[in-house]
């Protein structure tokens, strides 16, 4: 692991390793590039923000970190591991051992209850039924939502369903949590709350959260900003500096 | 994960009952005209099966057992110097007319056994005594007969009527299987069953043998055929021959082929195209479920628990009501109908089929389901 010493050198240890990447989609005279040599760390304990105009590349960046999307060429490591060198199904066990999602759209199982949906990583992990529930419960708990364990999604509101799946997203306790404009189908306030909760419940010293939003209001929650453009990185912002 | 995939599926309250309904309507229609189809296959081959004797001697181009190509009487002693043979007796078979008391005439199917044995009578009796048959101008109905002689207060024990002008006097009231005509069955001796039908030459229809003890039916029929010139068939084969027969000069293979065919081909289309639609409005949820750590195989054991449970529900309740039908409609056998267990095995894997040709066209679909279509709004 040609990285490996880096992770140490000081007293913030690095979480998400990432070099050069370039993605493109289509071939020939469609072809786009998408990302264009991106280089980021992530450490631990970091509550990363990832902004930038439409287009820009976030999401497409977030699902290469994520594993769920094949770069065309860079390195990613995240705890030291290479994700590109992975099997499909290695790179599968993978995020479901240490990475939790967030989407816009929430993508809650629609006839699960709250708790159900809320437990289904740790089901996927082989916990019993019980036991995961119980620990799902713990979490909505945890992000306000203890009275409402028992409610299919379309019950909730969509501030209480996105906080149903950032239960879901840190119920496994993941080292590494990638959120895709959590807030984007919420209001601005009901975005400001859940953000809010997010940052409550899932800072650990332990854990990372990458963030992409386009809402300049929750930027108060970031340690570090980082504008994306055109497929790479143009400026990082550290909390408290000045805005450009 | 198990309880989750059921939950998917039984959440989901209209896709799952019109699946259900799908695969329900899809076995019952399979149960109800695969049994139907069987009946009349045993009322076809009944003249065999109600006379229960292992090898049926007689004209070699015979097609089918309602068919009679009389043979000469010397038949059944040719037959019994076949070494093997244990007993062989003569059995006539004939429809004949009988006249009702209000001077209608009804057609019978009459049956002559040999009065020393009376072998091939039938295994039933409901009143009466067999044995009687016996003694002079004795017969023996059927239940069908009794119906359409006059019905059970006048066609009785003790009854008389005519048979082509002769008198006949009801002994014992049987129950057989019915035949495919639907031609009441009248028993009586062979010499009786002579001399109720008109002269001619030939009058005996079949010889019925029982080979001896270690020599099994289908080697003493090659042998009656080898050393005579008739024709000799198990029961079995017989039967089959029989079936068969019917099945080339009748469209009923095909009418029931085709209805079944049409079974299967509705439920696998409501089965597919639902469990399709289920999976494509899901496609999202299954894609988070990948993107959480969910491999395909997880997802494809999900799809196929969701689809033979409901396949298995189906299953149930569709092979109940076809049951049910059978049992109603087809009460004292006024229906064919012989629910038959390698039929519901035979349907049951049909219906195996079904969720398994739909599943997979959802697990084929998952399997290439990228996972980054979640972030994709
Ligand atoms: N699977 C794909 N096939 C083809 N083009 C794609 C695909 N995914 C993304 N793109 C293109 O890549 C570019 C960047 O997309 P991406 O979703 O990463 O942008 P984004 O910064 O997340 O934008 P937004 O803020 O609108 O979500 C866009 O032009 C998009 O059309
Ligand atoms: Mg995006």
């Amino acid at each position: 692991m040609p990285h490996s010493a880096s992770l140490h050198d000081s007293d913030t240890q690095t979480l998400v390793h990432v070099r050069g990447i370039t993605k493109s989609f289509g071939e020939g005279e469609t072809r786009i590039s998408v990302l264009n040599g991106v280089d980021l760390d992530v450490v631990m304990g970091e509550i990363l923000l990832l902004v930038g105009p439409s287009g820009s590349g976030k999401t497409t960046l977030l699902s290469v970190i994520g594993g769920i999307l094949d770069a065309d060429e860079g390195e990613i490591h995240i705890e030291g591991q290479s994700i590109a060198n992975l099997s499909p199904s290695a790179k599968t066990r993978f995020r479901r051992d240490n990475l939790g999602f967030v989407f816009q759209q929430y993508n809650l199982l629609p006839t699960l209850t709250a708790g159900e949906n809320a437990a289904v990583p740790l089901l996927i992990r082989g916990v019993p039924k019980k036991p995961a529930i119980a620990q799902a419960a713990d979490m909505l708990t945890k992000l306000g939502l203890g009275e409402r364990i028992h409610a299919i999604p379309s019950r909730l509101s969509g501030g209480e369903q996105q906080r149903v799946a950032i239960a879901r997203a840190l119920v496994g306790e993941p080292r590494l949590l990638l959120c895709d404009e959590p807030t984007a189908s919420l209001d601005g306030d009901t975005g400001h709350k859940v953000l809010e909760q997010l940052q409550r419940v899932g800072r650990q010293s332990d854990r990372a959260m990458i963030i992409v939003t386009h809402d300049t209001r929750v930027f108060e929650f970031g340690d570090r900003i980082v504008h994306m453009d055109d497929g790479v990185i143009h400026m990082v912002q550290r909390h408290g500096d000045k805005a450009p | 994960m198990n309880s989750i995939a059921l939950k998917m599926l039984f959440g989901d309250r209209a896709k799952y009952l019109m699946l259900l309904a799908g695969l329900t309507f899809s076995t019952m229609l399979i149960v109800q005209q695969g049994s139907i189809f069987w009946g009349l296959m045993m009322w076809s081959q009944s003249g065999i099966s109600n006379i229960n004797v292992p090898v049926w001697v007689t004209d070699p181009h015979i097609n089918q057992v309602e068919e009679v190509k009389p043979l000469a009487d010397t038949a059944v002693n040719i037959v019994r110097s076949v070494p093997g043979v244990e007993w062989a007796v003569p059995l006539y078979k004939g429809v004949q007319r009988a006249r009702l008391a209000d001077g209608n005439f009804q057609q019978i199917s009459l049956v002559g056994l040999d009065a020393a044995t009376l072998l091939g009578r039938p295994s039933v009796v409901i009143a009466g005594d067999i044995q009687n048959l016996r003694i002079p101008e004795a017969v023996a109905l059927d239940q069908e007969a009794v119906k359409r002689l006059g019905g059970p207060t006048r066609m009785q024990v003790g009854t008389v009527f005519e048979i082509n002008d002769q008198r006949a006097r009801v002994v014992a009231i049987v129950d057989v299987q019915k035949s495919f005509q639907n031609i009441p069955f009248v028993y009586t001796t062979y010499q009786r069953a002579l001399s109720y039908t008109p002269p001619e030459r030939r009058k005996l229809s079949f010889v019925l043998v029982n080979p001896v003890e270690g020599v099994t039916p289908e080697a003493l029929a090659k042998r009656i055929e080898h050393e005579t010139e008739l024709g000799a068939f198990t029961a079995e084969a017989f039967g089959w021959k029989t079936i068969s027969w019917v099945l080339e000069h009748t469209g009923i293979g095909v009418n029931f082929g085709t209805t079944v065919l049409l079974g299967f081909l509705v439920g696998m289309a409501i089965a597919g195209q639902t469990f399709y639609l289920f999976t494509v409005e899901n496609l999202k949820q299954f894609g988070a479920l990948k993107a959480i750590g969910a491999h395909t195989g997880m997802l494809a054991r999900m799809i196929l628990l969701q689809s033979f449970t409901v396949g298995i529900i189906g299953y149930g309740i569709g092979v109940g009501l076809a049951t049910f039908f059978g049992l109603t409609a087809g009460k004292g056998g006024a229906l064919p109908y012989m629910e038959t267990w390698p039929l519901l095995v035979g349907v049951f894997i049909a219906l195996l089929g079904i969720c398994g040709i739909s599943s997979a066209i959802s697990i084929r679909k998952l399997a290439k389901l990228e996972p980054a279509i979640v972030f994709r709004n």
